[in-house]
């Protein structure tokens, strides 16, 4: 009882931004507007803001990794393409009957979680650090595209899945959940959208939780200062391999979410492109904190498909000035920099009033 | 038994010979201080010590067991704890998330409350712990790192220039804080450069010179050497 208790005061911490009745007030106001929105809309807008939730699991995955951990990925999109194949493999093969699409589920994120556990424990415990890391993580991602890009032959198949080259991966089973009379099958709707809004929020306040704990402490350590990190007696290379595993896990949830959300997955959720976007949404929010995170990623999501309306070149030029601009005015986060800024306010308010 | 004794360590940086044969050993509840001119290899050599660097032969012996092979995390383990030449201070972390962090793998929940506010009170940063640590002056910055140190309570504390950058007050202070910890039973290696606090705090004294050790005695005894003046405190430190 008193472990579950001081868990939930984990919820607040110096890892995190927001504390207080104030921020956890506006949090279920949030909440709220999100549970109540499919219900003032369609289901095809519906479907279309899933979309961009599922996105804001592997932003997280970096937010981890490179914010609060600060070892820059461009790994991310290898572990979100891994879990995607992974699901399409497993349920064009074994189908959606008895719940196997949630099996499917879970198997293909450990999959890329134990991926991830291979390269993690040859990059930390062979102490490539920094700049290493990036380019590491970048080969792997890119080589891990070209091989799936040319997969195109009918010789490339597991069991009866096809892996189809560049042409992807298609028609695998949304994910369906098993219920007495009629399985309730999550199309890229309504269904989804609440199964998906429940995922992000557990995940935020688990993600919370671990980075005010004891481990997200030596997390941070291990960014400002490694060496003195292992000089207070903590075995770095293994806080960094849980990191990178746990980060690998929710790239996996992304993976899985968008291949079953739009029932198809190709090698370019791999590419150049796909790597760099995540960093520039946790760039943009402010990556050493969860909540601008989220933000952060939907907002500059929102953004940029409302700008691909004039044509995709414009978005991507202005996801390339946002990304300059960050870098100038507020280099931990826009978003970061505003809720801070909010803070101090409200601060000084409170003072005056007091 | 020795708590530390180092035997015949050697240490190249490619040409640089910068240890050489390095033996040393430290007694049980002694404070020694280890001094030489810039460059002798005094840090290099508690580098060796804590396994961030690897002799290239030698062997060093804690408690009596051999932990040349060992890696850091684990010599930490064993009871051995550091205070860097340049302050090694989580920045970016408030100074009271400094301490948590050293203490939490000993301390948790009320407990661990109690001891940050203890160890906020011996160091003087009472008043400055919700600021950022790289926000404190270089002195403070010093505490700190000392007081993350003796968070570990280990057996024996290595301290790199612990005054550097501290005014005659403050040293005094900082020799103070070491008697004190000293007295509970820490065993002390500090490299030290200002002879003031070497002379209030040194049981015994050793001098390195270009990695070997030159000389070795109490402090009078030090001071008396001739050849040490020639070497190291001829120069502006006597
Ligand atoms: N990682 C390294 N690679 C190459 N050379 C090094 C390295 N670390 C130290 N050295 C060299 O080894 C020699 C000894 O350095 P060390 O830092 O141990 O000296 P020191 O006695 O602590 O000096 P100071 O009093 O200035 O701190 C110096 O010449 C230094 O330049
Ligand atoms: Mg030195």
């Amino acid at each position: 009882m008193t472990g579950f208790v001081s868990l939930f005061r984990r919820l607040e911490g110096p890892q995190t931004v927001g504390r207080g009745p104030a921020f956890w007030s506006l949090f279920a106001i949030v909440l709220a507007i999100g549970l109540a929105y499919p219900l003032f809309s369609d289901g095809y807008t519906v479907g279309n803001t899933v979309y961009f939730f599922v996105w804001v699991f592997i932003a997280l995955s970096l937010c981890l990794i490179w914010g609060y951990g600060g070892s820059l990925s461009f790994g991310q999109t290898a572990f979100f393409g891994i879990a995607g194949y992974g699901y399409g493999v497993l349920t064009l093969n074994f189908g959606a009957a008895y719940g196997f699409t949630l099996v499917a589920f879970v198997a293909a994120i450990a999959i890329a979680a134990l991926f991830a556990v291979l390269l993690g424990y040859f990059m930390f415990f062979g102490r490539i650090a920094g700049v290493f890391l990036g380019i590491v993580t970048l080969a792997v991602t890119l080589m891990l595209e070209r091989f799936m890009a040319q997969t195109a032959g009918p010789e490339w198949h597991i069991g009866s899945a096809r892996l189809n080259g560049f042409n992807g991966m298609s028609a695998m089973p949304p994910l369906t959940i098993p219920w007495p009379g009629q399985p309730i099958v999550l199309f890229a709707d309504v269904g989804l959208y609440y199964f998906v809004l429940g995922l992000l929020v557990f995940v935020y306040l688990a993600l919370r939780i671990l980075m005010n704990s004891s481990f997200g402490n030596v997390i941070v350590a291990i960014r400002e200062n490694p060496e003195r990190a292992e000089m207070l007696g903590y075995d770095i290379r293994k806080y960094q391999l849980i990191t990178f595993v746990i980060g690998a896990a929710l790239a996996g949830i992304s993976g899985v979410l968008y291949t079953a959300w739009g029932q198809y997955i190709t090698p370019s959720s791999m590419g150049m492109t796909a790597a760099a976007l995540p960093l520039i949404w946790v760039a943009v929010g402010g990556r050493s904190d969860l909540t601008s995170t989220v933000v952060g990623t939907l907002v500059v999501l929102a953004a940029f498909q409302a700008l691909t309306i004039y044509g995709s070149q414009y978005a991507l030029v202005f996801m390339g000035v946002l990304l300059v601009l960050t870098v100038l005015i507020a280099p931990n986060g826009l978003v970061l920099g505003a809720m801070n800024w909010l803070g101090r306010l409200a601060a000084r308010l409170t003072r005056r009033a007091g | 038994m020795s708590l530390l004794e180092l035997r015949k360590l050697n240490k190249h940086f490619g040409g640089l010979h910068v240890t050489n044969a390095v033996d040393l050993s430290l007694e049980p509840g002694e404070i020694h201080c280890l001094i030489g001119p810039n460059g002798a290899g005094k840090s290099t050599l508690f580098r060796l010590i804590l396994g961030e660097h690897h002799p290239g032969s030698g062997e060093i012996l804690f408690a009596g067991e051999n932990i040349t092979a060992l890696k850091s995390f684990a010599r930490i383990h064993r009871g051995l704890s550091v205070k860097f030449q340049v302050p090694g201070v989580f920045k970016g972390l408030s100074v009271r998330q400094n301490l948590e962090i050293a203490l939490q793998s000993h301390h948790r929940g009320a407990e661990l409350e109690a001891e940050i506010v203890r160890l906020l009170g011996f160091l003087g940063l009472e008043s400055e712990q919700a600021q950022r640590a790289g926000n404190l002056s270089h002195g403070q910055k010093q505490w700190l790192e000392i007081g993350m140190a003796i968070s570990l309570k280990p057996r024996l504390l290595l301290l790199d220039e612990p005054t550097a950058g501290m005014s005659p007050e403050e040293t005094h202070m900082t020799g103070e804080m070491v008697q004190r910890l000293n007295a509970d039973g820490m065993t002390v290696l500090a490299i030290e450069h200002d002879m003031a606090f070497v002379r209030q705090v040194a049981q015994r004294v050793t001098v390195l010179h270009l990695g070997q050790v030159f000389a070795q005695g109490s402090i009078d005894e030090i001071v008396a050497d001739e050849r040490v003046a020639a070497i190291y405190l001829g120069q502006a430190h006597a």
